[in-house]
């Protein structure tokens, strides 16, 4: 891939290592970093940069997937949908193993009929819906800022188009309301965050201001080896000369301003709903919900969709996981009930997941 | 997830939506969310289908100068 070999130089990370040592041996306590975002969690593991840090220098995960943070509610009723006489049900191809209640998935519905499917872009549930008229394709929406404008720009074209029988069930949710809980979190404390590269593409640098004004450092990152070693350099740095601010090291992806366009489209095409996190339970405004000049294409005015009594897995500890006051290893099930291949929680399900990352790496 | 990847733009069409090549092979992104221009030969960051951001190859190139810089200057 174009840049990236320069960015897995073992020259430069080599003195990248060394620089984060000279800069935290300027530190006299010992520094948390979090990651925030699930893609992060997965580099850090595959390129062991835990382990070259110095003992002073500690980085936990947080609630970066939206695969993992969707509500245990959202996943049941998404399998019921994909029940429904009619329905193809469309979606990215982590949720379908994304455990409901009793363990249940979409990929369980699909072995018993349900016609469930994997795709790439969610303009490819819109051609589904253009090929099959007959069939109601309701495509199961989750993702960040990243993710939601790019069903919002698609809805934009549906309607110009007049499509009749595509739905959208949005469970999209947005990242300022989770960063919030993690700096009121009495029981964390985390020095700096590493902040989401591809999100903050689209969100630019407001949305981390409150972290600076917490005292906390924050560094938008990319994701190769010297990208993560940079971020880490810049939130020691700006821990040691006591002047903290949102910085953007991965200045190839992201401005300071972000991409208007696509929040702009992401305002008209959604508004903002109370939703339920896994793990951090219902925060206001953190979902997004379909605006009502987008109305018809929410899969809750086009069909009855009955409420579930929904319940965690017992014994997973993904809640304790997705707010960093746990590691995998602390869960009985870890590595035992729980592996990538049967995942009982939804940490172990996608690469991006806390306790997948640390199956494969730890 | 939101995981994305630049790649080159080869050819736009009437609807919006752009051909690009990522490491040699093909893929039909829609540049609906784009926020500036962009024309054939460019590169530019692609999630899910969409272009979201437009690769400034000299920023790329300068931060990479600027790595190697810290090398050079012992950090
Ligand atoms: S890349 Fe996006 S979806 Fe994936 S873990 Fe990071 S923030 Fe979450
Ligand atoms: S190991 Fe499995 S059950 Fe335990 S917290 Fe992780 S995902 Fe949940």
């Amino acid at each position: 891939m174009k840049y990236s070999d320069e960015y897995r130089d073992p020259a430069l990370v080599e003195r990248l290592y060394a620089g984060v040592r000279d800069v935290a041996a300027g530190i006299d306590a010992p520094v948390t970093i979090m990651e925030i975002c699930g893609t992060h969690t997965h580099a850090i593991g595959r390129f062991g940069i835990k382990s070259r840090l110095p003992d002073t220098v500690r980085l936990i995960s947080g609630p970066g997937c939206p695969v993992c943070v969707t509500a245990v509610e959202d996943i049941d009723r998404s399998i019921l949908m994909a029940r429904l006489p009619g329905v193809i049900l469309t979606t990215f191809g982590d949720m379908v193993r994304v455990p409901g209640t009793d363990g249940d998935t979409l990929e369980r519905a699909r072995a018993q009929g349900a016609d469930v499917r994997v795709v790439a872009s969610v303009m490819d549930a819109v051609k589904i819906a253009a090929a099959e008229p007959q069939r109601e394709i309701v495509f199961l929406g989750v993702g960040f800022e990243t993710t939601a404008p790019t069903v919002a720009a698609t809805l934009r074209r549906c309607r110009e188009r007049n499509v009749r029988n595509f739905s959208v069930f949005s469970v999209h949710k947005v990242i300022p309301p989770a960063i919030q809980v993690l700096l009121d979190d009495p029981l964390l404390s985390v020095d700096g965050f590493l902040c989401p590269g591809h999100v903050s593409t689209i969100l630019g640098v407001d949305a981390y201001e409150p972290i600076p004004r917490r005292g906390k450092a924050a560094v938008i990152t990319g994701f190769e080896p010297a990208d993560i070693l940079q971020g880490v350099m810049m939130i020691l740095t700006q821990i040691a000369t006591g002047k903290v601010d949102v910085e953007i090291q991965y200045g190839r992806a992201v401005n300071r301003e972000g991409n208007p366009v696509a929040r702009k489209m992401m305002s008209e095409v959604f508004r903002p709903m109370d939703a339920r996190w896994r793990g951090l339970g219902k925060l206001p405004g953190s979902g997004l919900a379909l605006a009502d000049e987008y109305a018809t294409f929410d899969v809750f005015n086009r069909f009855d969709i009955p409420t579930v009594e929904s319940k965690e897995v017992a014994g997973c500890l993904c809640g304790g996981v997705l707010t960093g006051r746990k590691s995998p290893a602390d869960c009985p099930l870890f590595r035992t009930r729980c592996t990538p291949a049967h995942p009982v929680g939804p940490c172990m399900v996608s690469r991006e997941g806390t306790c997948a990352a640390y199956y494969r790496y730890y | 997830m939101c995981l994305a990847f630049p790649g080159k733009i080869i050819s736009i069409d009437e609807n919006n939506q752009a051909v690009i090549d990522v490491e040699g092979t093909r893929r039909e992104t829609s540049l609906d969310l784009m926020d500036e221009a962009v024309t054939i030969g460019e590169y530019i960051v692609c999630h899910a289908g969409f272009a979201i951001h437009k690769v400034d190859e000299e920023l790329a190139l300068e931060q990479i100068a600027m790595l190697r810089q810290l090398l050079e200057d012992e950090i």
